[in-house]
């Protein structure tokens, strides 16, 4: 699971959806890989008007990752030089951060869900489901 | 505007309109397709320039090649006069390019002596250019249509036409045999043909930097498809052992690898589309699927069969901990009705689309019972195609729709509830009633 997947999912249950506390889910005990894949300024900048920055922040202080701005970095563009550096970087967290193991938790039910092989599970369990 | 010829493969027939309808809808142009017979493969349209014809043309896999219009007759006596009288103004611009023709023939075939014959009669044109066959400037194209009776080959055709070719279409540039399932290296028993995976994307405008999702990856194949044509695939399905793949070579990834696309990939989740976890304001620009209708995967969601005997297992512990919180906990699902997954899949696209957005998915239909009516609408959501491939007793249905602004009102109705169709998997067991087709 990409570390950009974190920004695009919640709780699955249903009566989470309304609460403010079900996304982003809290990442813990998480094993992470650097996954190398090619470099597409276009996708970052795609996927950068998508990203709920604040929940990007999160999750990265959850990975251990405290060094992020505060502050959606905008107006990149993949031609001009002091882009590049920016978009590289959002590059190797978003889309080469690979979550291989680890645990999800709905900060408002508790609910666990489990990454394991890299492939996210939200399956309910039946008194969670519908 | 000027006359554009397109000439169109000998594949579903059907679905030839849609798809170049919403090709040039997803380029901000209107084309007028009315004049399309499905039994003739030849059709000529009207456009503002050579720019449309190609943006039409170059994703397209149900048409062949689009040609600016140089003339048409019966006979060839008919067509040298026309393009005589037609186009003799555009023999100049064109003088000096280096070219080369080519023949196109439906239902027939001239021998080479007949066809360089045929060229050496186009003399008039007085092109001053040199002829080059590799990569030459501009090619002419003599199409012609054949009309066959019975066993008899026809020798002479029925109507010839002279055209500049502007753009080949991704067929002709041999996208079917790229995405050919036989070459892929990871498939299962439910994985979609290349060529209607291609074609469903292009009805669903599938595009460069937006957002794709198929709830019902199984094993890719509209994900692969999409990336084709420069969309961003997420998928997510509730099987595991489909999204994870046979080995570290044999597996969703390795198939974006193989066709190159990897760097558009996202992710694939293992989810319950019923209950989804993709948030709610996250925008999903394009939705396309083949849902699981139980034939050759039963149609299952997360939930207890028997919710009575299920009844307190969430408090069921192992070693302290909650069986259910448990990472080797195994989710336990419940037959679920077909009737109701469409409904979740309407309601869903029309919450998750943009406006103008698509939702594109496949419907087995009987041929004996089918009626408009168990189209599923959803009142946010516009039917716009409603195209069939038809088998034996049976047919599927691509069903496309877009999502309208607040100003639209539709009807939200679901007529397989209605009738109480509930399984289509029964069904297809049981046979379909000899009244079928």
């Amino acid at each position: 699971m990409k570390f950009l997947t974190t920004n695009f999912v919640q709780c699955a249950v249903k009566s989470c959806h309304s609460s403010l506390t079900s996304f982003p889910l809290q990442y813990e005990e998480c094993q992470l890989v650097q996954q190398e894949q090619d470099y597409n300024p276009e996708f970052i900048v795609h996927m950068l008007e998508r990203l709920d920055w604040n929940a990007i922040v999160q999750v990265a202080k959850d990975l251990g990752n405290e060094s992020l701005p505060a502050n959606k970095p905008e107006d990149l563009d993949p031609i001009m030089e002091d882009s590049q550096a920016v978009l590289r970087d959002l590059h190797t967290l978003l889309v080469e951060t690979q979550i291989v193991e680890g645990k999800m938790v709905c900060k408002n039910c508790g609910h666990i869900y489990y990454i394991k092989n890299s492939i996210p599970n939200f399956l309910l369990p039946p008194h969670l489901a519908n | 505007m000027k006359d554009y010829l397109i000439y169109f493969a000998q594949a579903y027939p059907n679905f030839r309109t849609a798809e170049l309808e919403s090709l040039a809808n997803l380029h901000n142009f209107s084309l007028d397709l009315s004049g399309h017979d499905e039994k003739n493969p030849f059709l000529i349209v009207q456009l503002e320039d050579d720019e449309q014809a190609q943006k039409i043309l170059e994703r397209s896999i149900l048409a062949r090649g689009i040609y600016e219009l140089w003339g048409h007759g019966t006979n060839y006596e008919e067509l040298h006069q026309d393009v005589q009288k037609r186009s003799c103004d555009k023999f100049d611009t064109y003088k000096h390019d280096t070219f080369k023709f080519n023949f196109e023939s439906f239902m027939g075939s001239k021998s080479n002596k007949a066809r360089i014959e045929i060229i050496e009669s186009f003399g008039y044109l007085e092109f001053e250019g040199a002829i080059n066959l590799k990569k030459p400037q501009q090619i002419y194209t003599v199409l012609e249509e054949y009309k066959v009776n019975g066993m008899e080959k026809a020798n002479v055709p029925l109507n010839i036409w002279f055209g500049r070719q502007i753009q080949l279409s991704a067929r002709m540039n041999n996208i079917l045999d790229k995405y050919d399932l036989k070459r892929r290296n990871y498939i299962g028993t439910t994985s979609f043909d290349a060529e209607l995976s291609l074609v469903t994307c292009n009805i669903a405008q599938v595009r460069s930097g937006k957002i794709t999702y198929d709830p019902f990856t199984g094993t890719g194949s509209f994900l692969v498809t999409a990336a084709n044509f420069g969309a961003l695939p997420m998928g997510s399905d509730i099987d595991v052992r489909m999204l994870k793949g046979k080995s570290a070579k044999c597996n969703i990834r390795e198939t974006f690898k193989q066709y190159g696309t990897l760097g558009q990939y996202i992710d694939v989740l293992t989810m319950d589309f019923t209950n989804n976890a993709f948030r709610s304001n996250f925008v999903i620009d394009n939705i396309v699927c083949d849902p699981p209708y139980g034939v050759r995967e039963g149609l299952r969601v997360c939930g207890a069969k028997n919710p009575e005997k299920a009844a307190g297992r969430e408090n069921h512990e192992i070693d302290g901990q909650k069986a259910h919180l448990r990472r080797d906990f195994i989710p336990p699902k419940k037959p679920y009705e077909l009737s109701n997954l469409l409904d979740d899949l309407l309601s869903f696209a029309a919450s998750r689309l943009p406006v103008d957005g698509r939702l594109a998915f496949w419907m087995p239909t009987a041929n004996d019972d089918f009626q408009v009516n168990q189209i599923p609408q959803h009142e946010n959501l516009e039917l716009l195609y409603n195209l069939e491939q038809e088998f034996n007793k049976w047919s599927r249905r691509l069903l496309v729709y877009i999502k309208r602004d607040e100003s639209y009102k539709g009807e939200t109705r679901n007529g397989l509830k209605e009738e109480n169709i509930k399984n289509f998997r029964e069904r297809y067991f049981r046979g379909f009633s000899e009244k079928s087709r």
